[in-house]
């Protein structure tokens, strides 16, 4: 049966019943609009299928030793999390339609609210958006509803595809974009002075940011507050094992990229968006809420809360027209964090930033790479010099099977020599000193 | 249940006017048709709000309302208990559980509203 299941002579029927042709029912979108006939190959057996798949995805390099990051990391992934989320019960789940039902679902979600909460410092997380891209974004229109302002300040050093996302987003919108430019890899505090105002809904920063720096926005948060506008920061989970977090910073609403708690790198996702927020902000966040109570015999139970908020509800004046959470992805993240526990989030975080140091120190020991940032503190990543193009470089280091690092140019201006390093806690001592052998061989 | 000598809206609020000052809440029918309300979401005081604008929101156990102001007017108080206690709505919609004050910017749009008994037969109609 083909997927539009009504036959022509049933749709030749109700276009009669209508009295309209094809093209008359079809009128309001222009000609060039509409679909051209899609001229399709034939069906294949399902040998031949898998054998095209397979052809297709040995053009992936799998097998490159990666110091790629900028905002993706390839972290360990322990082999219970794949084995405990493939359990059919959550495996083929999707985000909760009848909620209450579902109450394994709800509790995992609750759970992994928590952890969000207690990660970040904040009160209240939600059920989790698509990706740290849309969370920033959705976090943007909240403090947008709750300011009923429309400025928005939003440094450079903020990961450049969540600031084209938001551009993309808000093209049609009544929204004044402001963005500052980062100052020697801090936030550019002169500058943020000048332009936050008392029309000012939201600062937006990323901590580390995108060049891997760590700042403390804690005199920020005191600026924009004092111009009642919120604070926005976008934070790598990891890192919060050991950094300071966005509550204690003094953030109004936290969001991040969730895919480093045990999610695989691939191109496209499904990744996680986190989002936490303050409590006095909960009815304007975005997405689904788990909250627990009792029911009629006392006994612990979990809803989805605050529906009212929601797009079956509140129609056109809901908070979003996210009505769906990555739930699969929120319990990879429960489950990732839950094995890893408060010691070994802290360990892992402690592991990346000292890998990164010690690799930080034995690549700037190669005449004619220099740090781009001198003295600054980083956590897991750092941009370096390099004496010719990074691209190029980074071209040349495919070739002896390393996935070196991230050219900056195809963000930032001028910046054609510097090249994003990143280490994880996968990463040995053994692969970084092959890093800088290759790396000094090709310059 | 519907008071005598306030004027009321199609969309379910009251106003109680004084001299240039209109104090807005939600009728009993309003609140009896959401049930028990656990939210309101106070206009901003200062704020302008012309006729059927959207003033505040009333968040029940089943659905978020909005409360459209009855009459063009500036907000000079809300009830700041319903913070706390929104329930109030439900328990003394036209006394204790008020929503706001405004100042009337214009007295033409008082003109169009119900009287208690036309609301009382506009409500025995629904």
């Amino acid at each position: 049966m083909p997927f539009i299941s009504n036959t022509p002579q049933q749709q030749e029927q109700m276009l009669t019943e209508i009295g309209l042709t094809m093209d008359e029912l079809f009128g309001d979108i222009p000609t060039e609009l509409r679909a051209k006939a899609l001229n399709l190959p034939l069906g294949l057996s399902e040998q031949d299928v898998r054998n095209r798949l397979t052809e297709l995805a040995e053009k992936n390099a799998t097998n490159l030793t990666c110091f790629l990051g900028g905002g993706f990391y390839d972290h360990f992934i322990p082999a219970a999390v794949h084995s405990i989320i493939s359990r059919s019960e959550f495996y083929t789940a999707y985000t909760p339609y009848q909620p209450e039902l579902s109450q394994g679902t709800l509790q995992a979600i609750y759970e992994y609210q928590s952890m969000i909460c207690r990660l970040t410092e904040m009160e209240v997380a939600n059920a989790s958006l698509y990706d740290g891209g849309t969370a920033l974004y959705e976090a943007m229109m909240m403090a947008l509803r709750i300011t009923g302002r429309n400025k928005v300040i939003i440094d450079d050093s903020v990961n450049p595809i969540y600031r084209v996302m938001i551009k993309s987003y808000t093209q049609n919108l009544r929204i004044e974009l402001g963005q500052t430019c980062c100052q020697d890899g801090l936030a550019n505090r002169e500058q943020l002075l000048e332009i936050i105002d008392d029309k000012t809904a939201a600062v937006i920063l990323q901590n580390p940011n995108f060049f891997g720096c760590i700042d403390d926005f804690s005199d920020i948060a005191d600026v924009v507050h004092s111009k009642s506008g919120l604070l926005i920061i976008s934070c790598h989970p990891i890192s919060l094992g050991i950094l300071k977090t966005p509550g204690a910073m003094g953030a109004d609403i936290a969001t991040g990229e969730g895919q480093s708690l045990g999610i695989p790198l691939s191109f496209g996702g499904p990744y996680l968006g986190l989002m936490a927020s303050r409590k006095q902000y909960v009815r304007k966040m975005p997405g689904r809420i788990v909250g627990e109570t009792v029911d009629r015999y006392g006994r612990k139970a979990y809803v989805l809360t605050l529906q009212a908020r929601e797009q079956h509800i509140r129609r056109d004046k809901a908070t979003s027209n996210i009505c769906s959470n990555e739930a699969l992805c929120a319990l990879t993240a429960l489950v990732y964090l839950s094995l890893l526990g408060q010691e070994g989030l802290r360990e892992t975080a402690q592991l990346c930033a000292d890998k990164a140091s010690y690799a930080y120190k034995r690549l700037t020991a190669i005449p004619g790479v220099e740090p781009h940032f001198r003295g600054k503190w980083f956590f897991n990543e750092f941009v370096l010099d390099l004496p010719s193009e990074a691209a190029d470089v980074i071209a040349k280091l495919i070739e002896k099977g390393f996935a070196a690092g991230f050219p900056l140019s195809r963000y930032y201006d001028g910046m054609e020599n510097s090249i994003l390093i990143c280490v994880t806690e996968k990463r040995t001592k053994q692969e970084i000193g092959m890093l800088a052998e290759a790396l000094e061989s090709v310059l | 249940m519907v008071v005598e000598g306030l004027l009321y809206t199609k969309s379910h609020e009251w106003v109680r006017v004084e001299a240039d000052i209109a104090t807005i809440g939600v009728t009993d029918y309003a609140q009896q048709m959401l049930g028990e309300i656990v939210f309101v979401e106070l206009p901003a005081i200062g704020k302008e709000f012309a006729q059927q604008d959207e003033l505040a929101i009333v968040e029940s156990t089943k659905a978020a309302s909005d409360v459209y102001s009855p009459v063009a007017g500036k907000v000079i108080e809300v009830n700041s208990e319903l913070e706390s206690k929104p329930d109030l709505i439900n328990q003394d919609c036209y006394n204790a559980g008020w929503i706001c004050r405004l100042k009337i910017t214009d007295t033409n749009s008082v003109e169009n509203l119900m009287d208690s008994r036309q609301y009382q037969e506009y409500v025995g109609g629904l």
